[in-house]
C-alpha cells in the first residue's frame, strides 16, 4: 500500500502556491517514509497540469491533493471532496495551461477509469492570485492547518498499518 | 419601414482557450454590427520585468510567460541576445534547438489537436464529455502529448518551465544513448500523427475562405523553427531587425493585448496555416504525402481547416525529431561563452501558434535596457475578429446557440493563447 500526497500550484502566483507550500511543510516535518515502509509515504509537488497529474497517481493506491480553490468570499476556508464519491464543482480550481486543471484531471481519469482507490482532494480557498503576490493571512493559516491534519492522517495510517498481522499485508 | 429585431451574442466565459477573455457580437436582423475579441486578462508587464536583469536571466525568466510554449519564449530570447552579443553556436548546438522546438510543437499540437479542438467537430462541450464515447482516441491524444513532453523533460529538464536554454547554448547537452532512449515512442507518434492527420480531415469543415496575408519565417532550406528570414504571401521578406519598420501595435480599448498590424497593410495571419502555405516544399516528403493524402490545397485558405494543418505538422516535427536524434553527435561544449557589451538584438522564431519576436537592448554590463516581446496571439488578434466578422454573416440566420458555438470554434481555429497575448474566452452576441 503506499500514499503519494501531491501538492499542486504557482509558487509565483501568491495564493495559488498553497498546495506546494503544504507539500514542501510536510516534506520539513519528515512525514515521507522509504519505499519498503507499509505505507510508503511520498511526498511530491506538481504545477497541477492535468493531463500530466494523471500519470502521478497510476502506481498508488492512496492519493491525497492539495490545490487553492477560486475565491468564493471565504479565504481560507479548507474543503475536502472524496474523489470517488464526489464530483468537483466546476470553476472551483484555477484553470491551468489551456484551461486543463485538477479538476479535469479527475474528472477525465474518472471518465477513463484512472482514478486510484482513494482521491482525497483538499481545497484551500485563495484570495489572491496575481503574480508574484505574497501568501495571504488566511491562506497562511489555512495551510498551517491542512499540514497538521495531514500529519495525523499519515502518522494514523502508521499506526493503523502496525498493528495489523504481517499476513495481513500480503493480501 | 420594419425595424430589424437585433441580437447580441456573448460568451461570457470561452472554454478550450488559455487566458481570460470574451467574445461579442452584435447583430441588426442578419448583419453584423460589431464584433470585439475583449482581452481583459491584466497586462503582466514582463518586459518591465526584464529590465535590470543580466542577459543570462532571461531564458529563464521568459520561459514563465507560457506553460505550453515556454520553449518558443527561451529560443526566440537567446537568438535575439545572440545576435546582440555576435554569439556563433555550435552546429550540434543548433540541432538540439530544432529537436527542443519539435517537442514542444508535438505537446502543444496534441493537446490542441485532440484535448481543444477535436470536441467542436464531434459536437462535445470537452474532452471530457469525449472521453466518455471516445477513450481510445483520448488516449492516443495523451500519450501523443507525452512523447513531446518526453523531449522537453529529457532536454529541458523539466516538462514545464525548463531550465536547461542558456545565451550560447545549453547549460547540459543529452548523450547519444539518452536521446536514442526516446526512438521508440517517437516512431509511434509518428505512425499515430499520420493516423491523427487522415482522421481531422475527414470532418465536415464550414465553406469559408478568407483572403488572408500569411506572415511567416521561410529558410532556404528547412521548415522553419529557429531562423529564416520573415515572408509573405505579399511579398514581405526581411529580416528580423526590422520588423518594428514593418509591424505596429495598436492598443483597442476593448483588450488589454494589443493588437499587431502591417503597417499600410492591416491585419495579417501567422501559425501553422500561415508556415504551411509558405513553407510547404520544405516539409518532409512523408509530411508532404500526408498533406495530399488530406487533400490539403497549397494555399488553404480555410481556417477550419488548421486542425489538419496542425496534425500535418505534428506528422513533420515527429519525422524532424527522428532525424535529428540519429544525426545528433553532442556538441565539444555545450555552450560557447558570450561576453557582454552595450548592443541590440532581435529576432523570431515559430512558436507552436506562429512567428513570436523578441528585441533586447543591452548595456555594456550585459544589463537589459529594454525589451519587447511581441507573441503569436497578439498578431492574430485583429484577424481573429476579422475572421469572425465575415464567418457570422454566412451563419447570420441560424439559431443564436449555434452562431455561439461556431463563434467559438473559429476562435481556436488560432488556438489562442491569451495569457501569452497579454500575458477563457466570454462570448456575447447582441442583435438590435
Amino acid at each position: 500500500m503506499a500514499l503519494r500526497i501531491i501538492g499542486c500550484g504557482n509558487i509565483d502566483r501568491g495564493d495559488d502556491a498553497a498546495g506546494l507550500l503544504v507539500a514542501r511543510r510536510l516534506h520539513a516535518r519528515g512525514v515521507e517514509t522509504p519505499a519498503v515502509e507499509i505505507p510508503a509515504v511520498e511526498i511530491i509537488e506538481h504545477s497541477g497540469q492535468s493531463l500530466s497529474l494523471m500519470d502521478c497517481w497510476t502506481t498508488f493506491e492512496q492519493v491525497i491533493l492539495v490545490d487553492a480553490t477560486a475565491p468564493s468570499g471565504k479565504p481560507g476556508q479548507v474543503q475536502v471532496w472524496n474523489a470517488l464519491v464526489d464530483k468537483l464543482p466546476e470553476d472551483f480550481f484555477p484553470s491551468s495551461t489551456h484551461a486543463f486543471g485538477v479538476r479535469e484531471a479527475v474528472e477525465l481519469a474518472r471518465t477513463m477509469n484512472r482514478l486510484p482507490q482513494t482521491l482525497l482532494i483538499y481545497g484551500i480557498e485563495g484570495k489572491q492570485f496575481s503574480f508574484a503576490a505574497p501568501l495571504s493571512a488566511e491562506v497562511e493559516h489555512a495551510v498551517a492547518s491542512v499540514v497538521e491534519r495531514l500529519v495525523r492522517h499519515v502518522s494514523d495510517l502508521l499506526i493503523h498499518n502496525s498493528q495489523r498481522s504481517p499476513g495481513d499485508n500480503l493480501s | 419601414m420594419t425595424k430589424q429585431p437585433s441580437r447580441t451574442i456573448k460568451v461570457d466565459t470561452l472554454a478550450r482557450v488559455e487566458g481570460e477573455g470574451a467574445l461579442y457580437v452584435k447583430l441588426k436582423g442578419d448583419l453584423v454590427q460589431d464584433v470585439k475579441l475583449k482581452i481583459y486578462e491584466p497586462p503582466r508587464f514582463f518586459e518591465a520585468f526584464l529590465r535590470g536583469r543580466h542577459f543570462s536571466e532571461i531564458p529563464d525568466i521568459v520561459a514563465r510567460i507560457c506553460g505550453i510554449c515556454p520553449i518558443a519564449y527561451q529560443m526566440s530570447a537567446v537568438h535575439a541576445i545572440e545576435r546582440a552579443l555576435g554569439v556563433a553556436i555550435d552546429p550540434s548546438v543548433r540541432m538540439l534547438r530544432r529537436l527542443f522546438y519539435c517537442g514542444e510543437w508535438i505537446e502543444s499540437h496534441a493537446l490542441h489537436v485532440y484535448m481543444l479542438h477535436v470536441p467542436d467537430f464531434l459536437g462535445y462541450s470537452d474532452a471530457i464529455a469525449m472521453a466518455r464515447d471516445h477513450q481510445a482516441v483520448v488516449q492516443q491524444g495523451l500519450r501523443l502529448k507525452k512523447a513531446g513532453n518526453r523531449i522537453v523533460a529529457l532536454m529541458g529538464g523539466r516538462e514545464i518551465h525548463p531550465v536547461s536554454a542558456a545565451v550560447g547554448g545549453f547549460y547540459k547537452a543529452p548523450s547519444k544513448s539518452a536521446l536514442k532512449e526516446l526512438v521508440d515512442e517517437l516512431t509511434w507518434a509518428l505512425d499515430a500523427s499520420l493516423a491523427t492527420a487522415r482522421w481531422v480531415s475527414g470532418f465536415d469543415f464550414p465553406d469559408f475562405e478568407q483572403d488572408y496575408e500569411f506572415v511567416s519565417l521561410s529558410h532556404p532550406n528547412e521548415y522553419p523553427f529557429n531562423e529564416g528570414r520573415i515572408v509573405s504571401n505579399r511579398g514581405l521578406d526581411i529580416d528580423a531587425s526590422e520588423y518594428e519598420d514593418n509591424f505596429t501595435e495598436q492598443h483597442v480599448q476593448h483588450s488589454n493585448a494589443l493588437h499587431s498590424v502591417l503597417r499600410g497593410r492591416g491585419s495579417y495571419m501567422v501559425g501553422p496555416m500561415a508556415r504551411f502555405n509558405l513553407n510547404f516544399d520544405k516539409l518532409s516528403d512523408v509530411a508532404q504525402q500526408a498533406a495530399r493524402d488530406c487533400g490539403l490545397q497549397v494555399p488553404c485558405r480555410n481556417p477550419f481547416r488548421s486542425i489538419v494543418v496542425r496534425a500535418i505538422e505534428l506528422v513533420f516535427a515527429c519525422h524532424e525529431a527522428l532525424r535529428l536524434i540519429h544525426e545528433y553527435e553532442p556538441p565539444a561544449a555545450p555552450r560557447v561563452q558570450a561576453c557582454a557589451r552595450a548592443s541590440t538584438g532581435q529576432a523570431a522564431t515559430e512558436a507552436p501558434r506562429g512567428l513570436l519576436y523578441h528585441h533586447y537592448e543591452l548595456d555594456q554590463d550585459g544589463l537589459i535596457v529594454s525589451a519587447k516581446i511581441i507573441p503569436p496571439t497578439s498578431q492574430n488578434q485583429k484577424r481573429i475578429e476579422e475572421d469572425l466578422w465575415h464567418f457570422v454573416s454566412q451563419v447570420a440566420t441560424r439559431p443564436t446557440d449555434e452562431i455561439t458555438l461556431k463563434c467559438e470554434q473559429a476562435v481556436r481555429n488560432y488556438d489562442p493563447c491569451i495569457s501569452c497575448a497579454t500575458h477563457f474566452l466570454r462570448l456575447h452576441v447582441e442583435r438590435d
